[in-house]
Formats: C-alpha cells, structure tokens, sequence
C-alpha cells in the first residue's frame, strides 16, 4: 500500500520542531508500524537524509519503550495495542498518517519522536515499592492472599508505564499510572502497612513533576495498551482521603 | 591454559553454606567507601543494584533504556522454578538441581547448579514480599503449573507476564534505593567499554546517548548483567537493543567467552512473513502444555486450510517420536523436530516455515473458558500479528533464536578471569550448560542478583582498597580516546549501505550456518563470510549524523560492529565442538533416528575463548567438568 506520512521532526530539545511529509510506497498489510517506519528510515538514509529517530525496543508489546502520537490518539488508538504491535493492516492505502510524540509538559521532546518520561520514575521513586529488604522475609505462603485480591493487584501490576494514559489525557495526568502501583500495593498485606506514607508521597510527587490533575475524562483508560481501568483512580482517592484525614 | 572455576569441595549440599562462611566479610562500616558499578538493570542487575545498595555499598547502576524498568527481563512469560514441592508432588532442591543439569546437558558446573536450586525458594519468598501478584488459587496459596520439560509442577508464574511482574519487583527495590541515596541510576547510558589497570577491572566508559559525552566511571569493581548475544542472528526474540557489546568490550580488554555456541531456538515462536521483519514474536512455551504440535503428514496438504486436513493425515510427531514427553520435549529437541518437518516440505504458511500448535483438543476438554483463563493473552498476542483467531484454527508456529547459555567465563563467585569483573545472569555462562530449561532465566538472574553477588563480592572487596583507582588514572582517559576513535571511524566512512543491511547480511549467515544445525561445511562457509561481511563493513557502511546527538544509526554501528568480531569466535566454538549437545547440534554427531550424540570423554569442559585480536584466531582455555552427583546419562526424553 502507499501512504502519506507526516512527522513530527525536531533535532533537539530547544528546536520548534514541524511536522515534515514523505510519501511511502509498497508497504505490506503484515509489517508492523515500527517496521514501516524502520523502511521509511532505511529510504532516508539511502537519500541522504537523517532517519527519524523513536523509541522502541521489545516490540511486543511489553517493555513500554515505544511512545508515538498516531492520528492524534496515543498508540494510534487501537484497542490495548502499544504502537510496536500495531499493524499496517489496520490502514488503508492512500491514507495520510500522522505522527507525533507524546504530548506533555512533563515529557519534554528529547529529539523527533522520543521524549523524556524520567517523571514516570521519580514518582515511582518516591514510593511505589514496599519497604523488605533482600533476604530476611517469610515463606511465600506465609499469608494467603485470596485469589479475588491477587487477580485485582495483578490488573494493577500490568501497567507498562509507557505513559499513553498521560499523553491521552487532556490535562497530562498521570493519575491511573500513580494509582496502578498505589492500588495493587494497598490491598496487598505485605504493601498495606505502608499505603498511608505511599500515597501521599507518590501523588506530592505526582504533582510535583509537572502533571496535571484528574477530571474524569477518562481518556488515559481508553488510551492504555493495556486496559488498566479507573477503578484504580477511585481506589487512589479513597487511600488518599484514608492518609489526609484519619 | 586448563581454568579453574573454584568450587567449593566436599558433599554438595554443604557447598553453598560453607563457601559463604569461608568468604571474607565487608565491615558494615566500610561498606560504604566501595563503590560498585552494575551495567544493566533487568533481573540480575536490578536486583544486585538494589541489594547492594540495601547493604551500603555506594552503587552507580546503568542502562541503555530510557527507563530502569524495561530491561528485556520483561519480555519473559511463562514463569520461574523454585523447589517448594508446593504441590506435594515429588519436588526437592536435588531433584531441581538433577533437572538442570540433566537439562543443560551434563555440560554447567555442578556446585553452581546445587546454589541456584538451594537460593531458589528464597527467591519466590523475595518477590512476594516485595508485592509480585503471583497467580494464587482460592484458598490464598501460591498456584504452580508444570512447565517444559519439567516432571513436576514448579513453575510460579503471574498470569503471561511474570518476567514483567519480578522486574517490577526488582526496579521497586531499586527504586527505593535511589531514593535512599545508595544507588545512582544513569539510563539512555551505553557502555562502550571496560576500564583496567593493572590485569583488573576498574571502570567503564559509556556514551550518554541524549549528549553523545563520552564519559568514564570508576569503580572498585564492575558488574555486567547485560543479557545475552543471539541477536548476532538479526532475528531473534530479544530487544533490538540487546546486543554482545558490553560483554564484546570485557573480552577485548582480556576477559574469556565461554560455550558460544550454546543457542537455545525457541520452538514456539510466530514464523515470519517477510523480509521486512525485525524481530520474531515469542509465545510462552506454557502453550505447549495443552496444545499439540502437528504438520500435514502429505506435502500435498501444506497449503489446505488446517481444518480441511483430515486427522489421520496429521503427524502429531512430538507425540510420536516422544511418547512420555510428548508436546512438553525441552526446547531443543521441540525446535530441531520442528525444522525437520519443515525440511521435509510439510511446513505451512508463508515460505512453509512453520507447523500448527492447535488447541482443538484442548478446548474440548476444559472449554474454550479455561484456555482463555490460562493463555488470554498469548491467544490476543497472536491475533493481533497473525490477524488469526488460535481458538477456531491452529496457531502457527515456528523455532527462533531466544536466549544464550553461552557468556562471559566466570568462576563459582561469578568473578570473569579479569579481577573485579563480575558477570551475572544471562551474560555469564554459569549454570544452563549447553541447553536451559523453561522457567529457568528467570530464576537464575534473580538467584544472582539477590543471593549471589551480595555474598561473593564482599569476599573480593575485603581484598582490594577502596578508590585507589579513580578516573584521574591514565586508563580512563586512554578508553575514551578509544572510543572517540572508533565513533570517529565510523561516522566517517559514509558509505553506501545502511547499518541494518550489514546485521542483517550477518544475521542470514548466522541463522544459515550456525543456527540449529551446524556441520562442518557450513561452520567453514561462515566462518568464511563472516570476515567478508566485517571488512565490508568497516569500508562501505554508511552511519549518518554525528557524534554529539542522539543517533540510533551509530549506536546500532557499534553494536553490529562487535557482533561482526563476536560472530567469529561463536563459528570458531561451534567449529571445535565435535559433538551435539543441548543448543548445540552437529549433524555429523547423530544417532540413525537423528538424536544427538554427546561426547563425554572428550567434549566434557567448558570452552573458554581468549580473544587475540580481530582476524586472529582466538585461543582455546577449557576448564574441565567433574560430575561427581549425577551420573552422565544419555539425555533420553522418549
């Protein structure tokens, strides 16, 4: 199939940065985005041109690397697909694609496509663990946990933190990602006895790191490759509120 | 040179336990004024960089990714072994042990073996506490599944993603280190080489991959759990930023490469569609557990749908050739079978390289819910790439390059030849011998990261002073003018083909040659072409931008460089091996029904290389394997 592209180029992080147009023709239905975009590259340096550079690196879907803004919705907004496992059978020849990164005050553009998402793991940093120690801990069957429980932290624990939730969202919050880790912690035993401290410090550090706050858009829900849901935006509050007012 | 590996002696299940009494100790107080370096932040590096910095050491941890939590561990699926005997069905801590080397081959050291099934239990415990949401069942305990290979059921596993899950786990811990001050992460930071003073390992020069800066790093020792090397195929099942450099980079600087040839091929891996792939798509080998492999038994049949081919026309042939192991055969026997099939012409789809994984039975015993509860994900996986729905046709499968047993020589305290260079996880050759078990990566990365390294390099430390050596050495500086050189060189030899044409040109010799059956004629072929690709590299490719950017081309430049230096040794290694073993297949040492043929009496050592110069033949160091608890069998899975 052929398409027209329009991209997103700037060389570093103090240029304007515009949108460029290339033409690409033959593309194959079984390629991958990222694949199409390796050929568009391959076709710029044999002209003599620099490649387009964007982040990826297990392109299957798992390591959160990849990060592109496609016809304005984060991973080009096919259900729970990141970008390195959509495919080009999901467009149609002639089609004009747009690409641009991740849109966010606390994503700073590093360079074309890639960006800077450092303020994903500061937050992290700031409380998402529990407190153990290497070695000194119980056996793992110590404390039951019931398998209700252990299904809805794993729901939580399956984000990537690839950041399409705050790319999505219309105030670049990084709620559900924050509210991923501190929901699956708080209903563990081994991480509730710490979920007052958490809280409070992972959503100081969310809004500290230049993220906007919640208003139920729920775009960051419809935008996640992985479907975390909103539930888990309810249950940060209702920690919160737990940790402010008790 | 004949190498010793330095395992304790005495009754093995005393090895582990009297070493690390025997070990010299850091004072808690003195902790502190070491500092450590760990390059790469996946399962083996994230968890030593976190314990060692939980136990005071000063710790500067680096990566290539953007982030300390995407490290390839990730990608991992199906689970990670542990000897609980949970399930009450004939596990122990000799048995599991008995398993990997039985798994490996008989060709991985005994005593390193005996630790990772001891630490193994310690590890489950470590990650629970830690908040990894195993899969559990309703009572609240921790579920187990069999997995290949495997007679037992020992497999923990967080529904597809457990890799994903003890990563998690590993970067929270690291996480919470770097906010304790103990741990300084550098991510988008490659290193592009190994600093040493005096015959041992002080530092590390790295490109900052934003700046392009090439800078140095002291430290009183170096850590490399930087993952293994099968991208040298092209396609693989890894990152495509996994690569051989970091490892490339100790053995230039003297350190030994060990077992090369060691190659696990994935056997259920979906096939490839075209020349435009860039990797290939792995699908937990847990598949494997209700699904049955099958090709048309007709070559006339190949290209019928798989529906419209008749039962009996269908040659279920791990069923067949392994009745007691049936479809859960370990992976290299599963992988070889399937080539066969497929070079007997009854592969199916594009290009015939494949055979069906199909569920049919399956399904109409549990249900089409219970697969769903069991492999959701995987089944959405191949959906999304194959555009197919696996639970009304047969996936379609095919064997890919995966994961290198092969690595960096250490001896029992994880310690390279070169002093102060500490090598863990995937990088290092320890414990899978010449094939590793399902379910096995991730235990070792883990067992090293959390209860090796904090104990063995204590036992190193407590010889050296700390920071006599510090970047002001005239090394550091000599590195990075070396590095500077070869960055120089390659940006200005602006050629004519791109980077990819040249790993990709290798890859098709590597895949073709040194794949999942070698013989002697196509050793030689490679090892041939494999000089010819690397000169043409070094005069035709064509690395675009400069020096002081981002630039992906010249990161890929040097990697494929080091791969084009690194391929001759792994050809070299396959070429002397004059036996079949594990991952390691020799057509010319076979059975009559095409099993492979070990060679204890001569093969029976590790392969160490010692790198001599690019062109020049690397030199031959075996340390000799002694199996003095299990007793050398022919590996019969029938």
């Amino acid at each position: 199939m052929d398409l027209t592209l329009h991209v997103w180029r700037q060389s570093g992080p103090k240029d304007k940065g515009q949108l460029e147009t290339y033409p690409v023709k033959g593309i194959s239905p079984d390629m991958s985005f990222l694949e199409m975009l390796d050929e568009v590259n391959e076709q710029l340096i044999k002209t003599g041109k620099l490649p387009i550079v964007f982040d990826h690196d297990c392109r299957e879907g798992i390591c959160g690397t990849c990060s592109q803004t496609i016809n304005g919705k984060a991973h080009g907004g096919q259900d729970r697909t990141t970008v390195c496992q959509l495919h080009m059978r999901s467009f149609k020849d002639g089609d004009e694609i747009f690409i641009e990164p991740w849109r966010a005050r606390a994503f700073p553009v590093i360079k074309d496509l890639i960006v800077d998402r450092t303020a994903l793991d500061t937050i992290m940093q700031a409380g998402g663990y529990v407190s153990c120690h290497t070695g000194g801990i119980p056996d793992g069957n110590a404390h039951p946990i019931g398998k209700p429980v252990a299904d809805y932290a794993m729901d939580a624990a399956e984000c990537i933190g690839c950041g399409a939730c705050v790319a999505g969202c219309p105030n670049s919050s990084a709620m559900l990602f924050t509210s991923a880790k501190v929901a699956q912690l708080a209903v563990l035993p081994q991480g509730k006895h710490e979920a007052k401290a958490r809280v409070k410090n992972m959503t100081d550090a969310l809004q500290t790191s230049g993220f906007g706050n919640c208003t139920n858009h729920l775009e960051c829900e419809a935008s996640c490759p992985k479907g975390i849901s909103v539930k888990f935006i309810a249950k940060l509050n209702r920690e919160y509120m737990k940790a402010v007012v008790s | 040179m004949i190498l010793d590996g330095k395992t304790p002696t005495g009754p093995i299940e005393k090895t582990w336990d009297k070493h690390r009494f025997d070990m010299k100790l850091v004072n808690p107080s003195n902790k502190r004024k070491f500092k450590v370096l760990v390059v790469g932040t996946g399962l083996a590096g994230g968890a030593a960089a976190a314990s060692l910095g939980e136990l005071g050491y000063n710790v500067e941890a680096f990566c290539y990714q953007d982030s300390s939590r995407r490290a390839h561990s990730i990608a991992a699926q199906g689970g990670i072994n542990a000897a609980k005997n949970y399930p009450n069905d004939g596990d122990s801590i000799y048995r599991l042990f008995y398993d990997t080397i039985k798994g490996g081959d008989f060709r991985a050291r005994e005593a390193d073996v005996w630790r990772l099934a001891q630490v193994s239990n310690s590890i489950i415990d470590q990650c629970v506490a830690q908040g990894v949401p195993f899969a559990r069942d309703y009572a609240g305990y921790l579920d187990n599944r069999s997995f290949g290979g495997a007679q037992v059921s020992r497999t923990f596993y967080a529904r597809g993603q457990t890799g994903q899950q003890l990563l998690l786990g590993a970067y929270s811990a690291l996480s919470r280190q770097v906010k304790a001050g103990t741990v300084k992460l550098y991510e988008r930071t490659e290193m592009v080489d190994l600093v040493v003073v005096d015959g041992v390992a002080k530092g590390i020069t790295c490109r900052d991959m934003i700046t392009g800066e090439i800078k140095s790093y002291w430290g009183d020792a170096v850590i490399l759990a930087t993952g293994g090397y099968v991208n040298v195929f092209y396609l693989s099942t890894n990152a495509m930023g996994c690569s051989v450099t970091a490892a490339w980079k100790a053995v230039q600087k003297g350190a030994y490469f060990a077992n090369p040839c060691y190659t696990q091929i994935h056997p259920t891996c979906i096939p490839q569609t075209g020349d435009h792939q860039s990797k290939l798509t792995l699908m937990s080998e847990s598949l494997r557990n209700d699904g049955r492999c099958w090709a048309p038994k007709k070559k006339e049949d190949c290209e019928k749908a798989p529906g419209d081919i008749p039962e009996e026309d269908r040659d279920y042939y791990l069923e067949r050739k392994y009745p007691s192991f049936g479809n859960l055969a370990p992976r290299d026997i599963a992988s070889r079978a399937a080539k066969e099939q497929c070079d007997d012409e009854r592969g199916v789809g594009p290009g015939k390289r494949g055979v069906y994984l199909d569920y049919a039975t399956a399904i109409e015993r549990v249900g089409e819910h219970t697969i769903k509860e069991r492999y959701g994900n995987l089944f959405e996986m191949y959906e999304k790439i194959t555009d197919e729905n696996a639970y009304k046709r047969p996936m379609r499968i095919y064997p890919a390059p995966h994961y290198a047993m092969g690595g960096l020589w250490v001896d029992y305290n994880l310690m390279s030849n070169v002093p102060g260079l500490f090598v863990l996880g995937e990088a290092n050759f320890s414990v899978h011998g010449a094939n590793r078990l399902g379910a096995s990566a991730l235990m070792q990365g883990l067992a090293d990261g959390y209860f090796v390294i904090p104990y063995t390099i204590a036992g190193y430390l407590a010889t050296v002073t700390p920071g006599v050596v510090t970047d002001e050495h005239p090394a550091f500086k000599e590195s990075k003018e070396q590095v500077q050189a070869q960055t120089d060189k390659l940006l200005n030899i602006k050629g004519k083909k791109t980077v990819s044409e040249f790993h990709r040109e290798l890859g098709k010799v590597m895949w073709e040659d040194v794949g999942m059956a070698r013989s002697e004629a196509s050793l030689k072929n490679a090892l041939q072409r494999i000089p010819e690709i690397r000169d043409e590299f070094w005069k035709n490719v064509n690395v675009t931008g400069s020096g002081e950017e981002l630039n992906q081309q010249l990161e890929n430049a040097g990697r494929v460089a080091d791969f084009l230096e690194f391929a001759e040794v792994f050809a070299t290694d396959a070429l002397h091996r004059e036996e079949s073993c594990g991952g390691h297949f020799r057509t010319e040492h076979q059975t009559d029904d095409g099993e492979a043929m070990r060679d204890d009496e001569n093969f029976a050592y590790v392969a160490a290389w010692e790198f001599k110069g690019v062109g020049k033949a690397p030199e031959l160091h075996k340390e000799p394997l002694k199996f003095e608890n299990v007793k050398l069998a022919v590996r019969s899975y029938k």
